[in-house]
């Protein structure tokens, strides 16, 4: 028999059980498995190894990926290197709440119940929305989720998405779409923006909503009250996808007349992790409350009268409605949620607004210091916050310099050509407040050396 | 806990002009926003954000922790959830720095390690349910569940064949029914037959030439093997519909028996229950997707893939593929522990967690069984269902069982799942847990039957030693109040 440290049952302990179950052995529990579909044999599956041999295997692994703690990076295109207060860790790691589930349970689960309706509150802050979920799986399938919500909420099919929207969202709102029975229309862009002449000719009386990102994937602002009010005029949706941490500076996306507002929260204390998990947020105007997709929590009170929280708004979800549910939706990021929630209680007022300035200004550093190496442009004149397209030299092979880069001690932008082919040769470059000074001069230093 | 004592909320500590945030001094000529961007797009007010110092924010959010119950506090028999141990061991791994800092666009040659593991868990997975191949991307059981009716959509329209419809047992979890909506399918629900299995009849009366596909939980949402899974594969094979496996329940099977070798084309599985990542309160999961070698072709983009040179690279070149389900490569992070605990468990230790989690299962429904009603008796296997219908004679419901059970500082079984059990108590005790803390349990379960009879107000007023007592639901529904307004 196998002894293993998360195991308890011993010889002794599984002879009582089978001898109250009246079983003379394992076997008989599984008996009602046909022989047919019995496994017999060992899985062909990776070996077990002890818990040095195994920590050894895990480092051996991940000292073979180029981390920010050793390189320097300039990529962001979605996922951004900032820095994480060391108290988030901290907080997460406390295994009350990593541990547990959804708080099915309200009187044991007050702890998650209030972190969730203070991240709720949190997002709120920061969009200008009056309500807002528990989270969602990411910023993308957020994207995917408002489109769903506005064709249910406005009876109509056609969504229109901007293609400076982050290319990987637009494919999974295609995926979601195709189930949905959604049809999607692409406008392009003009300067680095959505395009707003194509944009106008694209909203007709059929249009669910109009997705945007700002900043968009190419780190410039749109003119989000051109936009507002070109579908408004149609009475279709505002469907804005942030970055909060640029809320910061930004104005909020409800104060622009946002009908559903998403993004992700990973500039808020999560980490990288190669792009997941992160965590999602999506809020509502309080007219589409009751279509929100995902978990809510309200305040309420107890039977003595005390305050507390259930989860609320609950005829919407599957586990009641089936096949009638707004989503299929069924848990959340709650821990990174948490995360989140304890990055805007360190930053407070007056950090997201200190963090975000940091960002603009050691961005427009950057850029200043790239446009003024030879044969670089900047190609878009729209205003930017912390991240900005560089165009390289004619015929730079973009693979061959960010391999040099990296053996430099840098991790370099990201490639537009790869989703763009009207943009190959051009860089997306991302700074965040981790950026010195130093390190944008070695960077901006060994691309010229590289080019 | 601090007994009856309403928490602050953190945007009711601050206090104008205490900071918790350091940030570096600005090293380059500051940017002042108005001169950069539009007056109309910056921030008219600021976020209306709690100033509190660090240790109001550690204070505030260890008192939460506080006033919440995790595994770790103890057990938490929630049936179908998988409520077992999550190995510390997998929390460091996530945090080293060369999983938890690292770009999704970084150059292939600079993530190899990451791929390496990537490929090997795919690898794993696929053996473990004897499928051809795994996507690690879907973020949870229902997103892999909606990326799995999407494939099964693809396959079938590649083929010429339009069919519009999923067929569901009434004991299925209310995801099926709801992902089947989101991929574009209508159901159609079965009822199950006396044994709470699938009844045969139905399913023949229920197929036709529009069946995309079965969802089907094995064992089932009730704890039961389906043992006519040939019958049920063959029934549904014949009408050209695929077989879908929702792997909420594996860990009653891991070594025992293999989805692909029951029929099933397409299967879930949850990391978060199977494979012990850690439910973080409600996410994040994973929930990979296995196939059958004729739905590969339309697997979510990209696979890792194996060069003959032993590197690893993004295989994103996939023309028939359904496009992309999650941005980047899946929940990394989860991926990482649930690799972690494969490897500290290996085939053997996988097959010896299943087969204690049936046998913790079994013992607690035979000592359980003359106070409560097994809903349908019969070897079980990691979970079994009770009926607390026999208490109604006292005024006693199933939630006054679960409230009554806080008292005493465990976590309630799931209760009123699945649907088609009156009274319903579902329990999934692990194999994590130890017989002295089933025994435990099984005692308070017996005491509590014996004061519904007694003392049924003990358990229609409980709990009673908890930081709250019973929440008024109703009225948080109906006069919603969904966020802080401090200001």
């Amino acid at each position: 028999m196998t002894k293993h440290r998360y195991l308890p049952m011993t010889a002794r302990d599984e002879a009582e059980m089978l001898a109250v179950i009246g079983a003379s052995a394992m076997e008989d529990l599984f008996a009602d498995i046909p022989a047919s579909v019995r496994y017999t044999g060992d899985l062909p599956i990776s070996g077990a190894l002890d818990e040095a041999a195994l920590l050894r295997h895990l480092r051996a692994l991940a000292d073979r990926n180029a981390d920010f703690d050793r390189y320097a990076s300039f990529l962001g295109a979605g996922i951004y290197d900032h820095q994480i207060p060391v108290v988030i860790n901290h907080v997460i790691s406390r295994s009350e709440f990593y541990t547990a589930y959804t708080p099915y349970q309200p009187e044991i689960s007050q702890g998650e119940l209030q972190a969730i309706f203070e991240f709720q509150s949190y997002i709120c802050e920061l969009t200008g929305m009056k309500v807002a979920n528990a989270s969602m799986y990411d910023g993308a399938t957020a994207l995917a989720e408002a489109a769903a919500l506005a064709s249910g909420a406005t009876k109509r099919k056609r969504i229109v998405v901007s293609r400076a929207v982050h290319p990987e969202a637009r494919e999974i709102v295609r995926t979601s779409a195709r189930g949905l029975g959604l049809e999607i229309v692409e406008v392009g862009c003009a300067d680095g923006v959505t395009d707003l002449g194509a944009l106008s000719a694209a909203i007709d009386a059929d249009t669910a909503a109009v997705l945007v990102q700002t900043p968009n994937f190419f780190g410039c602002l749109e003119d989000i009250p051109a936009i507002e009010a070109l579908i408004h005029a149609r009475q279709g949706l505002l469907v804005m996808s942030v970055n909060p941490l640029s809320l910061g500076l930004l104005e909020s996306p409800g104060a622009l007349g946002a009908d559903i507002v998403v993004g992700d929260a990973q500039p808020l204390g999560i980490p990288a992790s190669l792009g997941g998990p992160t965590c999602g947020f999506f809020a509502v105007t309080e007219a589409l409350m009751r279509r929100m997709p995902g978990r809510i929590v309200g305040q309420t009170t107890d039977s003595e009268g005390r305050r507390g929280f259930v989860l609320t708004l609950q005829a919407r979800e599957q586990h009641i409605r089936r096949e009638k549910a707004t989503s299929n939706i069924c848990s959340n990021q709650a821990l990174l949620a948490l995360s989140a929630s304890v990055y805007l209680s360190v930053m407070g007022r007056e950090g997201m607004r200190e963090v975000a300035s940091l960002n603009l200004s050691k961005a427009r550093y950057a850029q200043g210091k790239l446009e003024a190496l030879g044969g670089c442009a900047l190609p878009f004149s729209a205003p930017s916050f912390n991240e900005f397209v560089v165009k390289l030299p004619e015929g730079t092979d973009i693979s061959a310099l960010q391999a040099k880069l990296l053996a430099a001690g840098y991790i370099g932008g990201y490639d537009l050509g790869r989703t763009y082919p009207e943009l190959a040769g051009h860089l997306l470059v991302a700074v965040t407040e981790r950026r010195t000074r130093e390190e944008m001069d070695g960077f901006v230093r060994a691309l010229e050396a590289s080019l | 806990m601090n007994a009856n004592r309403e928490k602050a909320l953190i945007f009711e500590m601050s206090k104008p002009g205490r900071v918790a945030y350091s940030l570096p001094d600005c090293d380059v000529p500051e940017a002042a926003p108005a001169s950069v961007i539009p007056e109309r797009l910056l921030r008219a007010k600021p976020a209306a954000l709690p100033e509190v110092y660090e240790v109001d924010v550690i204070r505030h959010y260890t008192e939460l922790s506080r006033r919440n119950f995790g595994v770790d506090n103890g057990f938490y028999p929630l049936g179908s959830c998988t409520m077992k141990y999550n190995p510390k061991l997998n929390e460091d791994a996530a945090r080293l720095p060369g999983f938890a800092k690292i770009h999704p666009y970084q150059p292939e040659t600079s993530l190899q390690g990451a791929m390496e593991l990537l490929y090997t868990l795919q690898r794993d997975l696929a053996a473990l349910t004897g499928m051809d191949q795994v996507t690690l991307q879907p973020a949870a059981g229902a997103h892999g569940e909606w990326t799995g009716l999407m494939l099964i959509r693809a396959y079938h329209e590649r083929r010429g064949e339009r069919r519009t419809k999923v067929i569901v047992p009434d004991s299925s979890h209310g995801t099926n029914p709801s992902s089947a909506t989101v991929a574009g399918f209508e159901t159609i629900t079965i009822p199950s037959d006396a044994q709470g299995l699938v009844d045969l009849e139905a399913l023949r009366a229920a197929v036709g030439d529009d069946t995309a596909a079965l969802m089907l939980t094995n064992p089932n949402t009730l704890g039961r093997f389906e043992a006519q899974i040939d019958e049920i594969a063959g029934i549904v094979h014949a009408a050209g519909g695929l077989l879908y496996y929702d792997g909420a329940n594996s860990n009653a099977i891991m070594g025992i028996a293999r989805p692909g070798d029951m029929g099933f084309d397409v299967v879930h599985l949850n990391l978060h229950k199977t494979m012990s990542t850690p439910h973080g309160g409600g996410g994040p999961g994973a929930g990979p997707v296995g196939v059958k070698s004729r739905l590969i072709p339309f697997l979510p983009k990209p696979i890792v893939e194996r060069r003959g040179d032993g590197t690893y690279y993004w295989d994103e070149d996939r023309p028939l593929s359904i496009g992309r389900v999650k941005p980047y490569y899946g929940n990394f992070g989860i991926l990482v522990r649930a690799y972690a605990y494969i490897r500290s468990y290996g085939p053997a230790g996988l097959r010896r967690v299943s087969e204690c989690a049936v046998l913790n299962a079994n013992y607690m429904m035979h000592r359980l069984a003359p106070y409560y009603e097994v809903a349908y008796p019969g070897v079980c296997k990691h979970e079994f269902v009770l009926s607390g219908k026999r208490l109604r004679a006292f005024g006693v419901r199933t939630l006054d069982v679960a409230k009554r059970l806080l008292d005493f500082g465990y976590h309630p079984p799931t209760i009123y799942f699945p649907l088609n059990v009156e009274e319903c108590i579902m329990i999934e005790p692990t194999e994590t847990e130890s017989k002295e803390t089933l025994d435990g349990f099984i005692d308070v379960m017996i005491q509590i039957a014996r004061e519904a009879e007694d003392d049924p107000n003990l358990l229609l007023q409980a709990p009673h030693t908890t930081i709250v007592k019973r929440l008024d639901e109703a009225t948080a529904a109906r006069r919603p109040v969904l966020y802080c307004n401090c200001e």
